[in-house]
């Protein structure tokens, strides 16, 4: 979508420093809506990015350790990254945001809802890692090479092809091993999951969308249902020829979901 | 000069076939295709071997261990150094060595070291090694934390050894409330501890750091040149003058009373498809984190096969003419040797002597050869070049038991 104006910025949030993106409407004072991105980092652009800041006050951070934000050494889990980003919605006095969370960020978006069930407006996971699936297993980053995990995430190659080009560039497969490391540093037993989180989860009250690809080849459909369960108001939707990461290979259906289901404003 | 045996402990007997049709013969290679018949014939083929190198004199006899693969079917070093403390008189068992991040609990790796000290009567050499990539996937551990690992454990077994307990140790990555091991080494302070290695630079760095021999494994003549020059200037840094007494080296040499014998079972070195761990994604080799931030960028290239592997894929013949695979009668190969001896200096050599399908026969005849032949003769060389092992030149077993520093460069160093 072309017209979106985003703006770079370097936030400190605990002491740490973060690569933020922010855009939206400038007319009025629209919904903050945060967007949690995957282990495998983020592009810079994304139409679906530019999708919802049609509507809402979008902001995507990238997570401490990836993409264009600094590695703390000292973290040890998906709850320390969690409470960063906590403390970076309290500095910037967004009490009532939306948090979507995209595979990996799913589980991120998660651990924030457990940690202060009254401030987020609307909960949306989409592939969420962070639960253990009751039947089949996580991916295994470590046993993959990085392109092929990549793209495992679609369900359409040639959309892979599209986003990330048919032959990704070194610059992308550099940041995929540092992004890997810092999975790594953070998730590595048990892997990509938490044992408390499902039931940490009873005390959130906002109303949570539950995403799924109908070809998650990463995450299986089977933690779907234990979201679902987990959440006390939680909805599954399941998009049709899409892979682990709907939000690049089924923007626009991504996107219509979540208007739907946050609101028009 | 301290002159040893060693083998891969090749799991030779598996179905080759099966590993080129997977692709991999390593981690993830299914272990179905493992079979333990024949893995009870090998053990007990390489305990003879490890029995017969004793009785012909080698001084030492060198263990490892890996995981989840053909290549070497010993999966636990401790197992094997075990059995040498009880079944053999004279030789030194030298570890190289214990993976020390693959430890949950540092303690009971200082516990069995220490009986395999005392029921060996002192005998331990006790190496510590990183851990290839695979090793730490097969065992479910961190790779991002490899190296904190290492030397954590490192500071801990060392400390198990040598500070009496009980004793409270609290680190980043192993907290232990009561170290007090009633398993101490029959070696004071401890025993000797040496660090094989093959490219990191920083493996070299710390080992020279801490005044351990650094074990070159199977590197060209020109690759331990440079080892040496950094390992020396690390040295001096620290106050130490590096010598032979530092320097270890690791070759693959098969010996047969006849050439052109010796030549076909040298093949054998290459019978993992030129790579000696096996076959294996480049990711496996390398998890993320494992390797030095500035190999990153190459790493990538050559793991999503943009560029060759960093560490060469030379043919058996380049290999041969590099001195980096010896094959011949005794005559030829302590010749060849001699070149080595003579232009990398080192204090401690190990032969690699048989690998792959080499016959039990074979590899009988070559040990045999070895400690008959080809170590008095390298003995001899050695005395008159004046490279003396870390026994024979009394050396400190760590940095801090040295009572030769050169105060102005230590304080340099601080």
């Amino acid at each position: 979508m072309a017209g979106v104006d985003w703006t770079d910025s370097t936030v400190e949030a605990g002491g740490v420093k973060l690569h933020l993106k922010r855009a939206g409407p400038t007319a009025k004072k629209a919904r903050p809506v945060v967007v949690l991105h995957h282990e495998t980092g983020t592009l810079d652009q994304l139409p679906f990015y530019d999708a919802l800041a049609a509507h809402y006050d979008v902001l995507v951070p990238h997570h401490p350790g990836y993409s264009r934000s600094e590695r703390p050494t000292w973290m040890r889990s998906v709850r320390d990254i969690a409470v960063i980003h906590r403390g970076l919605l309290s500095d910037l006095k967004i009490e009532d945001a939306a948090l979507v969370g995209l595979g990996f960020g799913g589980w991120i978006a998660a651990e924030m809802a457990s940690m202060a069930p009254a401030n987020l407006s609307h909960l949306v996971l989409v592939g969420a890692m962070g639960i253990k699936p009751p039947q089949g297993d996580i991916l295994d980053l470590a046993i993959t090479g990085y392109i092929d995990y990549a793209r495992a995430g679609f369900h359409d190659q040639k959309v892979f092809d599209r986003v990330y080009g048919a032959e990704p560039s070194i610059d992308q497969l550099e940041m995929w091993d540092i992004c890997r490391e810092m999975s790594f540093r953070i998730a590595w037993k048990p892997y990509m999951y938490s044992q408390t989180l499902p039931h940490l989860l009873g005390a959130v009250r906002a109303p949570a969308l539950v995403v799924w690809g109908d070809d998650d080849r990463v995450v299986p459909q089977s933690a779907a249902a234990r979201y679902v369960e987990a959440l006390p108001k939680a909805k599954l939707e399941i998009v049709k020829a899409s892979g682990h990461c709907v939000d690049m290979e089924q923007p626009d259906a991504l996107a219509k979901l979540i208007v739907d289901f946050i609101g028009r404003e | 000069m301290h002159l040893m045996y060693f083998t891969e402990q090749p799991m030779s007997s598996y179905p080759e076939q099966a590993g080129r049709d997977f692709g991999a013969t390593a981690l993830m290679f299914s272990n179905k295709h493992f079979d333990p018949v024949e893995g009870s014939r090998l053990y007990n083929n390489y305990i003879e071997q490890y029995m017969l190198a004793e009785e012909v004199g080698v001084d030492g006899i060198m263990l490892n261990e890996h995981h989840n693969a053909p290549f070497c079917m010993q999966a636990k070093a401790n197992i094997f150094a075990a059995l040498l403390a009880g079944m053999t008189k004279k030789v030194k068992i030298v570890m190289l060595g214990n993976p020390l991040p693959l430890a949950e609990n540092p303690i009971r790796l200082a516990e069995e070291l220490a009986m395999i000290d005392m029921i060996s009567k002192g005998r331990l050499v006790s190496g510590f090694v990183r851990g290839g990539g695979q090793e730490q996937l097969a065992t479910g551990v961190n790779p991002a934390f490899n190296r904190e690992r290492f030397e954590e454990a490192h500071e801990l077994v060392t400390r198990a050894w040598t500070q009496t307990g009980p004793f409270r140790f609290e680190g980043n990555h192993y907290q232990h409330r009561v170290v007090n091991p009633w398993a101490v080494p029959l070696q004071k302070p401890y025993p000797r501890v040496w660090i094989p290695g093959v490219i990191s630079k920083e493996t070299i760095v710390w080992a020279a750091q801490q005044r351990y021999p650094y074990i070159a494994l199977n590197t060209s003549i020109e690759q331990t040149k440079k080892i040496w020059e950094l390992y020396d200037s690390v040295a001096a840094d620290v106050g130490y003058v590096g010598g032979p007494e530092n320097r270890g080296y690791l070759i693959q040499v098969h010996v047969s009373d006849n050439e052109e014998k010796a030549i076909e079972n040298a093949r054998q070195f290459r019978w993992m498809q030129g790579e000696f761990t096996g076959l294996a994604h480049p990711v496996w080799s390398t998890p993320s984190g494992y390797g030095s931030p500035s190999a990153r960028r190459a790493f990538v290239e050559f793991a999503s096969g943009r560029a060759k592997n960093p560490r060469g894929e030379t043919s058996f013949e380049q290999q041969m003419a590099d001195l980096r695979i010896i094959a011949g009668t005794p005559k030829t190969v302590v010749a060849k040797l001699k070149r080595i001896l003579e232009e990398t200096r080192p204090g401690i050599l190990a032969l690699w002597g048989n690998d792959g399908r080499v016959s039990q026969a074979d590899s009988l005849t070559c040990i045999r050869l070895i400690g008959q032949e080809v170590f008095p003769a390298i003995r001899e060389i050695a005395k008159s070049l004046d490279l003396k092992s870390p026994f024979e030149a009394n050396a400190p077993v760590h940095l801090k038991y040295s009572t030769d520093l050169k105060p102005a460069k230590a304080a340099a160093a601080e």
